[in-house]
């Protein structure tokens, strides 16, 4: 208990009257306050709050633009001219409804629908009934506006993108904000009804992009015609976002798809900048900002080839024969094999109580490292990953970035895959078999990628060993033209692999490319050296009589995944791609023709071949 | 626990029947504000009649308790009290972009409410004991200032400027009360006044923005301003005789952002016009100065500070709160004691009562 310290009480008293002086002063403050406000401004107040005079009109900011690596504008704001109405004023005048919908052809029923389910609308705001106007319709509203009390017809920026679905996925959409997202809104405050970016870069960027929103205060007759503005606050526009990159790229790489699906990344290596992002099949950006039909929507979702996902990122698919280059790299820095080391191909692998076979029938005899990476030997590489093992390829595959996220600034980036004997444990609770080791060492089974992330595997292998984190966004610039932010390249990781073995599976790749048997030919050109690996993922497993020349005859959705991914020029790369056709069958036919025309377009060179003889090119159309 | 008979003698009527007048006056009030809003559930003057019941019963038990309980364990409560403003910060719930509640179970309650009271018991622990010579110095006060400025720091991160302020406010009117020496009071003041500078130049560009609205609402003329001169308009158009009971139009029209909370006042102007307001305002003039009486006239220093740190929460509270809404005051986020909507307020405020009701009916006692 403490002391009671009733003396010094005194001190109290003293300063008791000064108080009483001080609160006194406080309430009379509050008293002449009200009096001026309910005596003797009460009347206007009154009239001002009967008539509801005092009324807030927005004005939303022009979301930043976003340009290419070169400037040009892929995604701005136009104006359109939208048509509100304010339910509070039809009120008096419940014409008007009827009236609109004559001038603007639609029926009145459709209006009022939109009247009443508007919820949880602040007092006399105005209800959106028309977006986008024509300029005929314009002038009919305008030329009744009079007649018209209660009808708003505003100008308002609205998300335009000149060059339709190109690169619709790193662009992303724009949508109506949603419950979750208001609240979630800390710094910013959105209001209800913004368009809120909500896929792709649109989404990532929605902070620099979106400006500030203006307003104004106005004063507003019995009719709720304007009288005049009280207060101003102007929207400032967003920043503009330079991306990584290059229309003309982009615009030949989603050509270069025709009506195939799958995805197609470009990207510098030595800066991971993306130079080109293609998924197939696309979207149009716009169509989630303006009012969706519910058909088009509908179509969107259940297209059962994924428009609205980003297959570079976000599809996950067995890596094929791509995969060879980590097993070769597996087997050279474990020691397990030196390029010398020679392994005989008959065509098929007897191992436990299968045949594994060679996508080559009859095999190709007696074959060292560099020919089985340029002809795509399956054969040699079960014995490679046998003498390996599943967990030291697993180890390699881990360096170079596979089976986690790459980390690239768009939403939905998928780890895809790599498994080994620990994994399948815990996610099977069975023990590894050796057999699957043969599968996986080609890339199949388990093994899952993203096009991502052959890509950075290709890049690193370009790089000798360095992988650059791969972005899309150069720097981001205010209206002035002044740099806010830079994103400069960023050194992902180097992976722990000697030069010797990079020189090795170099070459190979080159080989891969422009030798005489060389799986990729098709990717060939004639004035730089291309290097890169084919694959083909397989979607079901075929009986083993299948001949795979016979992929045309199988149903679509059965058919293999064509891969390719290269960089060029060998000696200094410039660019690293990768391509995946989903069912396209076979990576030399399918996939490498679409990277050629995009390397050749990047280095400025023509996209042809030099000449083959006429009986290779059918042989190796159907390479694996 | 034996109760003496004298405190039910002594028990302090008429604050009890002030506080319970203003109360029922918000409930009402309340009814008539949240008529016509859209809601699921409960509505908010039932749920507001379930805190102020679960608050008057708080605030006999606080009551009823001898005062000298709440000394031996302040700088405990202080610390509780602290504690959850760091979960809140680590685990609250974030709304309308700030970060103030905590959920526990279907409940979700304020800390930073009842940091306002366990600062007022933390600070009339520390300056109980008188000052050595007639008055404090700078250097008696390291440790208040300590007391004040944790809980403000972790107040202002979540963001709530408003709670702040009443820490800040009632932290110099104690100052004030146990009497600190006027040069020290000057050297605050003017290294307060040579720190606020340096301090706004650490603000961003939004917070310096947010800050001078709250000085100037017509620089916002979409926001604060836009709510300002809906709330002038709301209470001037009740007149002196009030537009009536049920009869508002502008505060049920929604356009106030906060009608059930900080702009409660608004919708008693419109309905009572002048007559309504001025009655509610007298009694929260007789309750804050039967506050200050029952701080003079306390019997010990603990009792008296205690009490009196209570009647400044309070007044700020009251004076700030209408002065917002009638245009004189900055637009910080303050609600009116009895009056606002909100649990974890009603009940930080029934405490604060409780507090005063049991340092009154003990000054007879020895």
């Amino acid at each position: 208990m403490m002391e009671l310290n009733t003396q010094r009480m005194e001190d109290f008293k003293g300063i008791y009257k000064y108080l009483v002086i001080f609160i006194g002063l406080a309430f009379f403050l509050i008293f002449i306050r009200l009096w001026s406000l309910q005596v003797l401004k009460g009347s206007d107040l009154r009239r001002l709050s009967e008539n509801n005079c005092i009324r807030l009109r927005e004005n939303p900011a022009d979301r930043g633009m976003l340009l290419d690596r070169n400037g040009r504008i892929l995604a701005h704001n136009r104006p359109s001219y939208e048509v509100y109405l304010v339910p509070e004023d039809l009120k008096v005048n419940p014409g008007v409804v009827m009236e609109v919908a004559r001038l603007l052809n639609i029926p009145p029923e459709e209006i009022e629908e939109r009247l009443r389910t508007q919820k949880r609308r602040a007092p006399f705001k105005p209800v959106k009934i028309k977006s986008d106007i024509k300029w005929n319709e314009l002038v009919l509203l305008e030329s009744n506006r009079v007649h018209l009390p209660g009808l708003i017809v505003d100008v308002r920026p609205r998300r335009a993108y000149d060059y339709g679905e190109l690169a619709s996925h790193l662009i992303g959409y724009l949508g109506e904000i949603d419950e979750n997202e208001l609240k979630q809104a800390k710094e910013a405050t959105y209001r209800m009804g913004a368009l809120i970016g909500k896929y792709g870069v649109e989404y990532r960027w929605e902070n620099d992009l979106r400006g500030v929103d203006g307003g104004r205060q106005i004063e507003v007759d019995a009719l709720g015609r304007e009288i005049r503005p009280l207060g101003t606050v102007e929207p400032f526009p967003g920043n503009n976002l330079i991306l990584t990159i290059d229309l003309d790229l982009q615009q030949t790489a989603e050509e270069a798809f025709q009506d195939k699906n799958g995805a197609l990344i470009a990207m510098d290596p030595k800066t991971g900048h993306i130079l080109a992002m293609v998924s197939k099949p696309s979207f149009p950006p716009d169509i989630f900002a303006r009012n969706i039909l519910q058909e088009e929507w509908k179509s969107l979702v259940e297209n059962p080839h994924h428009p609205l996902q980003n297959k570079g990122i976000q599809g996950q698919y067995p890596a094929g024969s791509v995969f060879k280059i980590v097993t070769a790299i597996a087997g050279l820095e474990s020691g397990m094999i030196t390029p010398n080391t020679q392994f005989n191909c008959t065509g098929a692998f007897h191992y436990g109580n299968r045949d594994f076979r060679c996508w080559k029938q009859g095999g190709h005899g007696a074959i060292s490292l560099h020919r089985a990476i340029v002809e795509s030997c399956d054969v040699y590489f079960y014995q490679v990953g046998l003498k390996v093992g599943v967990d030291l390829i697993a180890q390699y595959a881990n360096e170079f970035g596979l089976g986690k996220v790459i980390g690239i600034s768009l939403p939905h980036e998928k780890s895809g895959t790599v498994p080994s004997s620990s994994w399948k444990k815990k996610r099977f609770g069975v023990p590894w078999y050796s057999g699957e080791t043969l599968s996986f060492s080609v890339g199949q089974g388990y093994l899952n990628a993203t096009p991502l992330q052959l890509l950075m595997l290709i890049s690193g292998v370009a790089n000798g060993g360095k992988q650059y984190l791969p972005q899309v966004v150069e720097r981001v610039e205010n209206i002035y033209g002044e740099k806010l932010k830079e994103y400069p390249p960023v050194e992902l990781r180097r992976a722990n692999v000697s030069e010797k073995t990079f020189q090795m599976i170099q070459e190979a790749l080159r080989g891969a490319v422009n030798d005489p048997h060389g799986t990729g030919w098709t990717c060939s050109l004639k004035e730089v050296k291309v290097a890169g690996k084919t694959g083909t993922a397989q979607v079901i497993r075929l009986p083993e009589n299948f001949k795979r020349g016979d992929m045309n005859r199988v149903p679509l959705k059965f058919r293999d995944h064509a891969w390719f991914a290269a960089y060029a020029p060998f000696e200094d790369p410039k660019i690293s791609i990768a391509v995946l056709v989903e069912h396209g069958g076979f990576g030399a036919s399918a996939a490498a023709p679409i990277a050629k025309k995009v390397i050749a377009k990047y280095l400025n060179v023509e996209p042809s071949s030099p000449v083959k003889a006429k009986e290779t090119e059918n042989d190796l159309d159907h390479a694996d | 626990m034996q109760i003496d008979r004298r405190l039910f003698i002594h028990f302090d009527w008429t604050l009890l029947g002030v506080a319970l007048v203003i109360a029922s006056i918000g409930i009402l009030n309340l009814y008539s504000a949240t008529a016509t809003m859209e809601m699921s559930g409960t509505p908010l003057y039932l749920k507001q009649v379930f805190w102020l019941l679960l608050g008057l019963t708080v605030m006999v038990t606080i009551a009823f308790i001898q005062y000298r309980f709440y000394s031996d364990f302040a700088y405990l409560i202080y610390f509780v009290a602290l504690f959850l403003l760091i979960i809140v910060l680590g685990y609250g719930i974030i709304t309308s972009g700030a970060q103030r509640w905590l959920k526990i179970g279907p409940f979700s309650f304020q800390p930073s409410e009842f940091v306002k009271i366990s600062l007022i018991l933390a600070l009339a622990k520390f300056f109980h004991r008188p000052p050595e010579r007639k008055d404090y110095s700078l250097k008696h006060l390291p440790l208040p200032f300590l007391l004040l400025f944790l809980p403000m720091a972790l107040i202002l991160k979540q963001p709530d400027l408003g709670t702040a302020i009443i820490l800040l406010l009632v932290f110099f009117s104690i100052l004030i009360f146990v009497k600190i020496r006027w040069s020290s009071l000057l050297t605050i003041g003017l290294t307060g006044a040579a720190a606020v500078p340096l301090l706004w130049g650490f603000l961003k560009e939004y917070q310096k923005r947010r800050i001078l609205t709250f000085f100037n609402p017509d620089l916002d003329p979409l926001g604060a301003g836009y709510h300002l001169i809906q709330s002038k308009i709301a209470i001037g158009s009740g007149g002196i005789m009030g537009k009536g009971f049920m009869k508002g139009t502008q505060c049920k029209l929604g356009f106030l952002p906060e009608q059930q909370t900080d702009f409660i006042f608004s919708a008693l102007g419109e309905e009572w016009g002048l007559i309504g307001s001025l009655f509610v305002i007298g009694l929260y003039f007789v309750l804050i100065f039967w506050g200050l009486r029952i701080a003079v006239q306390a019997k010990d220093r603990f009792g008296a500070i205690l009490a009196f740190g209570v009647v400044a929460m309070l007044f700020w509270h009251v004076f700030i709160n209408i002065g917002m809404v009638l245009g004189i005051m900055p637009v910080v986020g303050i609600p009116l004691p009895l009056l606002s909507y909100g649990g974890s307020f009603m009940i930080s405020t029934l405490i604060g009562i409780g507090l005063l009701l049991s340092v009154s009916m003990r000054r007879y006692l020895f």
